[in-house]
């Protein structure tokens, strides 16, 4: 792992090149669009992911599509790596910089270009905030349905190369399911729309493809989003529960009812405490396990939902059960979880988030396994849950102060990743593998299954450099780390039992 | 295994690699007449069959290629659920591989997804005969390049699928179907205006005059929409949306040349001579019509869409709507990465793919 440091001095080389980057490229674009001093460049040191840190030779910040073609059309010319960034909320170091390349940062991109209400679309540049389209779309009864919890920062440029999720997507999808079209650079500069406003393209999906690729296959410029129609009414349902098991049953007993519900989070006990000394939600301190199930729809749906899941809860042994009484209330149940992050930043100096997905019905094994290992570590670790999905965001609690603490952490975090793909999840279910997860996509994956992600990259960039080092490793790095490859059969947990 | 003919396929791959001989996929054949027509060697699927695995809180059902797709469908109705995407069939004996390598999805699809949507992992043998694993059995996997989509409706070019895993659904608890007269401009309108609010819309097509909306959900929020809506409450209405979305209404009875024609939702009636049926709220024309090929494919092309020459062709002419040289380069590209000696339904999409 790269300890946060002092940005090491560059070499002769790397000094020489950013001379040229600087007068080649900047006699191309208007002053203000290539940054290259050293306090120009600190801010993009980093993306979401602060332990990983990076200087890049230049920052572009263009104003256009063709501005933006200019610096991808130098960088393939002249075989230069090159990161795109969006609003640099990414979790995963998506956005770390190449020390020997250009970051393109698509902020400036920003405008909503169109709104089409009776077709409900919205044609956005990649720098347009997520929450930003529902807000401008909203006064029309429509909205953007995928809500990463970043939502208010960043950009849906950023959540096409991650696939962003949100406490919303079991019923409503994720980013590639909200999505009708994307313009993209290709690796040599070229301008290429995959998808379109019709519901489907001639030829391969490879709008399917381009989404949550990271970066490494062709550069968003332009996006056409499926908005749907606002939901009436919701309200959440806050249910507590004596034991973790009985709290994942409970979803599946929902789901098993034939109700999808809206959104529906989990919270373990240490989460619990840690946000409701935080917001103050009135999250009952003595639970296991929180779920919070929010239903949507008209005013008689939610009244019959209500009733429903009420039903399921108690049978599944709920010993509280609260209805949100309003929206102030609903979204005060949702406060804690909402801030359940920060929360946690306050209990601890530092915090490592994971994003495993693990099959729900695996949920108390891999917890009880996730605080074995975290107490064998000497860290504690708290977890927020996307349950309807199997999304488990651990958050593993540390302080880089403490010698060892980011080591133990990462090991611990690299554990609970091996842990996911045991139970036939996987290693990352909307963060992306970016930079950290590169030696999970080893255990994930086998050699020939890499090989052919290196094919399909070779497809669209033939010599590799857009954003290169990122999402998939070479063999070479896994053969050097050692991961192993779980499929055959030699789990990395022989403790645990075979499902 | 008996049902596993992982072993056999992967064989049957390695030596049509050797003997540099193309292989033409093939499961229950339903689907024969759509693509262009493929010559040589056959690859059957129907030995590989069975659901592997089905669970029914997890939302989560994952079958062997060859697995018939009735046999899916019941198993999922035995537990209230279904496949949301409502595939056709096109027929008694269409498998599960056959449905997701043509990537077709029926009358529901604008309002719940498509067959990619519901698509969360494949297995499958690429062109080098390496089987290969994508994807997975969870909702949310960001984990590698979406292999597992691009799959779907790649008509088995990229790669023999094996297994695949996929996001089943509640099926609704009630369901109605609205009948009221407009001509197909109208309806065009109507549908999407209706589409904008929040109703339990789950299909909509015109055909003949008639605007045909199907409200799917539960029995209280059905029926406050239909009294909302008005119209006349249709009889036998699963049998009329199971015809349309099976081709099988006396109005898909053609000799002419049968288009399928996608285009954005709010599309005006195209200006084509001919019939049309419209489904997916204004997204699909299937139109029955003797119009030069060229007329069809830039009417689609200039709204914005795409044409597909469906039925009643001879399979050796061109099928699907030309790609743009650009896009074209990057199909021949992952036709490459993924099966480097074109040996798995070579030009069953394009000639030169």
């Amino acid at each position: 792992m790269t300890q946060p440091s002092q940005a090491p001095a560059l070499s002769d080389t790397l000094l020489e090149k950013r001379r040229q980057i600087v007068a080649e490229l900047g006699g191309k674009l208007p002053k203000d669009c290539l940054l290259h001093s050293p306090e120009e460049l600190a801010p993009y040191e980093c993306d979401g992911l602060s332990i990983y840190q990076s200087t890049p030779l230049a920052v572009a910040l263009p104003y256009t599509i063709e501005q933006a073609q200019q610096v991808v059309r130098y960088c393939h010319q002249n075989q230069i790596p090159l990161v795109p960034r969006g609003a640099g909320t990414g979790l995963s170091g998506g956005a770390l910089p190449h020390e020997e390349g250009i970051l393109l940062s698509l902020a400036r991109l920003n405008a909503i270009l169109d709104l089409d209400t009776l077709a409900r679309t919205c044609r956005v540049q990649p720098g347009v905030r997520n929450l930003a389209i529902s807000e401008a779309t909203r006064p029309h009864g429509l909205y953007y349905a995928p809500d990463p919890s970043s939502q208010i920062a960043c950009s849906i440029g950023g959540n096409i190369a991650e696939n962003a999720g949100g406490v919303h997507c079991l019923k409503y999808g994720l980013t590639v399911h909200n999505v009708f079209e994307v313009t993209i650079l290709t690796a040599e500069g070229e301008i290429m729309t995959l998808g379109s406003e019709a519901l489907d393209s001639a030829g391969y999906d490879l709008l399917a493809l381009i989404i949550g690729s990271e970066g490494l296959l062709g550069i968003v410029v332009e996006i056409v989003v499926k908005l749907l129609p606002t939901p009436q009414e919701a309200k959440v349902i806050l249910a507590a529960f004596h034991t973790v098991e009985e709290a994942g049953d409970a979803v599946g007993q929902i789901i098993g009812a034939g109700i999808i519900p809206g959104g529906i989070e989990m919270m373990d006990k240490l989460s619990i405490q840690a946000t409701e000394d935080f917001v103050h939600a009135g999250y009952p301190l003595d639970a296991a396990a929180i779920l919070l199930c929010e239903l949507d729809g008209t005013e008689t749906e939610i009244i019959e939902t209500t009733e429903r899941v009420n039903d399921v809860l108690l049978k599944a042994g709920a010993y509280q059960i609260r209805v949100s009484e309003n929206d102030q209330q609903r979204e005060l149940f949702w406060a804690g979880r909402k801030a359940a992050f920060p929360a946690v930043g306050r209990i601890s100096p530092d915090y490592y988030c994971m994003d495993g997905t693990i099959p729900r019905k695996h949920l108390a094994t891999v917890l009880t396994q996730i605080d074995e290992r975290a107490s064998h570590h000497g860290l504690r670790v708290a977890n927020v849950f996307h349950a309807g999905d199997g999304n488990l965001h651990p958050l593993i609690l540390f302080d880089a102060n403490k010698p060892d603490d980011l080591e133990n952490a990462h090991q611990l975090g690299n554990e609970i990743l091996e842990l996911s793909i045991a139970v036939g999840g996987t290693i990352t279910g909307e963060h992306g593998v970016g930079i950290e997860k590169l030696g999970g996509m080893c255990s994930q994956f086998n050699a020939e299954e890499l090989t052919q992600y290196h094919a399909i990259k070779a497809a669209f960039d033939d010599t590799g450099i857009l954003n290169p080092g990122k999402a998939v490793p070479t063999l070479h790095r896994c053969a050097e780390f050692g991961h192993m490859h779980v499929h055959n059969g030699e789990l990395p947990f022989p403790d645990l039992p075979r499902f | 295994m008996k049902n596993d003919h992982t072993e056999q396929m992967q064989a049957q791959i390695k030596e049509a690699i050797a003997s540099k001989q193309a292989l033409v996929i093939r499961g229950g054949r339903s689907k024969d007449f759509l693509g262009r027509k493929v010559g040589c060697t056959h690859l059957n699927t129907l030995g590989h069959k069975g659901v592997t695995k089905y669970e029914p809180g997890e939302l989560i059902l994952t079958a062997r290629s060859g697995t018939p797709l009735k046999e899916i469908k019941k198993l999922l109705a035995e537990q209230g659920q279904m496949l949301a995407f409502e595939p056709p069939a096109f027929g008694d004996k269409a498998t599960l591989g056959g449905t997701i390598a043509c990537g077709l999805s029926g009358p529901r699809r604008p309002y719940v997804g498509s067959a990619r949507d519901f698509v969360l992992g494949t297995k499958i043998i690429n062109g080098k005969g390496e089987i290969l694993q994508f994807g997975g059995e969870v909702m949310k996997n960001v984990a590698g390049y979406d292999v597992s989509r691009l799959m779907t409706g790649a008509y088995g070019t990229l790669g023999l699928l094996l297994e695949i895993s996929l996001k089943t659904m509640p099926s609704p608890e009630k369901e109605t179907t609205l009948v009221f007269e407009h001509s197909a401009a109208e309806a065009i309108q109507r549908i999407n205006q209706l589409a904008s609010q929040p109703l339990p819309i789950s299909g909509a097509c015109h055909i003949k005059g008639k605007l045909y909306l199907r409200l799917s959900g539960l029995t209280v929020s059905v029926n406050a929409a239909c009294k909302e809506l008005g119209g006349e409450i249709l009889d036998d209405a699963e049998t009329f949306w199971e015809q349309l979305r099976e081709q099988q209404l006396p109005e898909f009875k053609t000799e002419n040349n049968f288009w399928r024609i996608s285009v954005p939702p709010t599309t005006a009636p195209l200006s084509l001579s001919g019939e049309t049926i419209i489904d997916w709220g204004g997204g699909l024309r299937w139109l029955t019509s003797n119009e030069v090929s060229q007329s069809v494919r830039q009417a689609a092309l200039k709204a914005g869409g795409h044409a597909t020459l469906f039925r009643n062709h001879d399979g050796f002419g061109e099928v699907f709507q030309p790609l743009k040289p650009s896009i074209k380069q990057l199909h021949k590209n992952l036709k490459h990465a993924f099966d480097p000696h074109d040996i798995l339904n070579p030009s069953k999409m394009y000639l030169d793919i």
